[in-house]
C-alpha cells in the first residue's frame, strides 16, 4: 500500500469551550486535487493551520507521507514539502516583489540558480513588470499572486491555497483555474474556496466541513446534489 | 540611476568621508578634540551593533548597553589579571556574546513576545547595574582585579598590539583604532546584510510568520542576529574601557540604554548610517549644550544646559514627526523625486 502523502487521524482542535474541529480522518495522495467546503466556521482554516503546525491539535496526529508533524514547527513542515497560501496575503510587505520571490527561493537555491528560478517564477505569475515594485504598495489582487509566487518558489509537493480567488477579477479567475490546473500536473493540492463555480473547474474532489467535522466526501457533481450539502451550506447560494 | 548604481555610489562616499576623517583629523585637530571625536566613534560602533538587531533584525533591545559594560568590564578584568591585551580583547567580544545568546535562547526559543523582550532586555541591563554597584567591598575582586562598585575600576591597562605587550597603543592610536573599527563595522554589516543571512533576517523583520512557513526557522535567525550584535557591543565597550582607562557601572544605567535607542530613532530604523549620523550628532549636542551651560546658570542658559530634557525633546519630535528618522525620510523625499521605491537598504 502507497503511503499518502498527507494523512490526519482523528484530528481535533478546542479553544477554550468551543470544538473547532472534531475527529477528522483525511487522506491525501501524490499529486492529487481536492477542494475543501463548508460554511464560515466549519474549521477550514483551523485544519490548515493544523496541517502547517501554525496550530497544535488538541487531539489526533497529523502524518506527512507517514512522518508524524503533529507536534512539528511550521518551518519543519514546510521543509518537508507543504506551502501554504493564507487567506489574507501573507507576504514581505516591506520588500519588493523580487525580493519576496528570492526568499522563498533561497532555501532551495544558491547564486545565480536561485536569480533564474526567481525570473522564471515572476514570469510564470505574470509579475515581471511589477518586480521592482514594494509589495505593500500593490493591489491585493497582485498581492495574492505575489504569495502565489512566493509559495510555488519553494517548490512544495503539496500547496494549501485558503480561498485563491477572492478579491479577484473575473479575468484574474481564469487565469487561476490555469494556474491550479498548471501546479497540480506535478503537485498536489487542497484548495478551501466558497466559490462553487471555481471548485466546478479545477476539482474532482470534494471533501465537506460542517461544525468542525467532515459531512461528506464525494465527487464534485455528487456533492453539488446532495440534499445534505445543500441544506448546510449549498442552499442559498444555489439559489441565488 | 538605478538602485544597483546609487548604492554603489553610497558605499563609495561612505569610503571616501571614513578615509578623509581617518587620515585628516589627527592634523587638523588638537589632542582634547581628538579625544572626543575617538569617543564618537566608539559609541558609533554600538550604535551600530543596535542598528542590526533592532533596525534590520526587528528585536527591541533595551539592553544593549548590558552588552557594552559586559564587554568593558570583562576587558577591565581580564586586562588587570593578564597584562597582555590579545585575550582580554577576545574575551570582551566573547563573553557578551555567550552571555546574549544565553539570554535569546531562552527568549527567542520561549516565545516571548516583542514587548516583553524588550522588558527583559532592560530588566537585565538594571539587575547588571544595581549588581556592579553594590560590589564596593573589598572581598568582591575576581583575582586582583577589583570590581570597586559604583567607583568603578581606574587605571586599567590599554591596549597593546597583540602580542607585543610593550608596544602599547596610545591616545592618537587609540582614534585611528577606533576609527577604522567603526569603518570596518559598517562595511561589515553591509556585508552580512547583503549576505543571505542579511537578506533573510529583513524577510523576518517583515514577516516572521510568513518566513517560518517557507522553512526558514526564525528563532535560530533572531538568536545568530542578537548574538552578533552583542558582540560588536561588547568589542565597543572594549574600546571605551581603553578610551578613559576608566569604567563603572554607569554604563548600565537607563541613561546610557535609553541613548542608544534615540540615536537609531533619530538617525532611522534599517539603515546603517543613520543611527551612526544620529550617535555623533547627539552626542556632539550634548557636549555642546553641556559646556553652553556652566553650574549656577540661570535663565535660558540653564534650561538649554539640561541636556536630559532637551534630548527627551528631540525624541518626542522625532517620534511624532519624524518617525522613521533622518536618513529614511530623506532617502525616501530622493526616491520619490526621482525612482520608483524599493526595498534596498542603504
Amino acid at each position: 500500500m502507497t503511503v499518502p502523502l498527507i494523512e490526519t487521524r482523528g484530528l481535533g482542535m478546542r479553544f477554550g469551550g468551543v470544538q473547532a474541529v472534531r475527529d477528522v480522518n483525511f487522506t491525501l495522495g501524490e499529486r492529487e486535487l481536492r477542494c475543501l467546503i463548508g460554511p464560515n466556521g466549519a474549521g477550514k482554516s483551523t485544519f490548515f493551520k493544523m496541517l502547517t503546525g501554525q496550530l497544535k491539535p488538541t487531539s489526533g496526529v497529523v502524518l506527512v507521507r507517514g512522518v508524524d508533524v503533529t507536534d512539528a514547527e511550521p518551518h519543519e513542515i514546510a521543509r518537508r514539502g507543504v506551502g501554504i497560501k493564507t487567506q489574507v496575503p501573507s507576504v514581505f510587505d516591506g520588500l519588493t516583489v523580487r525580493e519576496n520571490l528570492w526568499l522563498a527561493t533561497a532555501r532551495m537555491h544558491r547564486g545565480a540558480q536561485a536569480q533564474r528560478a526567481v525570473e522564471t517564477m515572476l514570469e510564470r505569475v505574470g509579475l515581471s513588470a511589477i518586480a521592482s515594485r514594494v509589495v505593500g504598495q500593490l493591489a491585493h489582487g497582485q498581492r495574492q499572486w505575489v504569495e502565489l509566487g512566493v509559495v510555488l518558489s519553494t517548490n512544495p509537493d503539496l500547496v494549501l491555497l485558503d480561498e485563491p480567488a477572492a478579491g479577484m477579477t473575473d479575468q484574474e479567475v481564469l487565469r487561476t483555474v490555469e494556474l491550479v490546473r498548471d501546479i497540480n500536473k506535478t503537485k498536489a493540492l487542497i484548495v478551501v474556496e466558497h466559490d462553487m463555480q471555481f471548485i466546478r473547474m479545477i476539482a474532482s474532489k470534494v471533501t465537506v466541513f460542517n461544525q468542525g467535522a467532515v459531512l461528506m466526501e464525494d465527487d464534485v457533481e455528487v456533492i453539488m446534489h446532495s440534499p445534505i450539502v445543500r441544506d448546510v451550506y449549498l442552499g442559498k447560494k444555489a439559489a441565488a | 540611476m538605478n538602485a544597483r548604481a546609487l548604492n554603489v555610489l553610497g558605499l563609495a562616499l561612505v569610503a571616501v568621508v571614513g578615509i578623509a576623517v581617518l587620515f585628516l583629523t589627527p592634523r587638523l585637530f588638537d589632542l582634547d578634540v581628538l579625544l572626543n571625536i575617538t569617543v564618537y566613534m566608539i559609541m558609533a560602533v554600538l550604535a551600530l551593533s543596535l542598528a542590526l538587531i533592532w533596525g534590520f533584525g526587528g528585536i527591541l533591545c533595551f539592553g544593549q548597553s548590558a552588552f557594552f559594560g559586559l564587554g568593558a568590564y570583562t576587558y577591565a578584568i581580564a586586562m588587570i589579571n593578564i597584562g597582555e591585551s590579545t585575550a582580554p580583547l577576545i574575551l570582551a567580544i566573547i563573553i557578551p556574546a555567550a552571555f546574549a545568546a544565553l539570554l535569546g535562547y531562552f527568549m527567542f526559543y520561549g516565545r516571548i513576545s516583542d514587548v516583553y523582550l524588550g522588558v527583559i532586555t532592560l530588566t537585565v541591563t538594571l539587575i547588571l547595574f544595581n549588581s556592579i554597584n553594590s560590589t564596593a567591598g573589598p572581598e568582591f575582586h575576581i583575582g586582583s582585579a577589583k570590581l570597586g562598585g559604583f567607583n568603578g575600576i581606574p587605571g586599567i591597562p590599554s591596549l597593546n598590539v597583540p602580542f607585543f605587550k610593550d608596544w602599547q597603543i596610545d591616545l592618537e592610536g587609540m582614534f585611528y583604532l577606533s576609527t577604522a573599527s567603526l569603518i570596518l563595522t559598517y562595511f561589515g554589516l553591509r556585508a552580512l546584510l547583503a549576505s543571505r543571512f542579511g537578506r533573510t533576517i529583513v524577510g523576518i523583520r517583515e514577516n516572521d510568520r510568513r518566513a517560518q512557513l517557507l522553512g526558514y526557522d526564525p528563532r535560530a535567525y533572531k538568536l545568530a542576529t542578537f548574538t552578533i550584535g552583542a558582540a560588536l557591543a561588547g568589542y565597543a565597550g572594549c574600546l571605551f574601557a581603553n578610551w578613559g582607562s576608566f569604567v563603572s557601572p554607569t554604563i548600565f544605567g537607563l541613561a546610557q540604554s535609553a541613548q542608544i535607542i534615540i540615536w537609531v530613532i533619530v538617525g532611522g530604523r534599517g539603515t546603517l548610517i543613520g543611527p551612526i549620523l544620529g550617535c555623533v550628532g547627539i552626542q556632539w549636542l550634548t557636549a555642546a549644550l553641556g559646556a553652553n551651560a556652566p553650574s549656577g546658570a540661570a535663565g535660558w542658559q540653564a534650561l538649554l544646559g539640561n541636556v536630559p530634557l532637551i534630548l527627551g525633546a528631540i525624541l518626542i519630535a522625532f517620534v511624532l514627526l519624524v518617525p522613521k528618522g533622518l536618513v529614511p525620510t530623506i532617502g525616501g523625499l530622493e526616491s520619490v523625486l526621482f525612482r520608483p521605491r524599493t526595498g534596498a537598504s542603504r
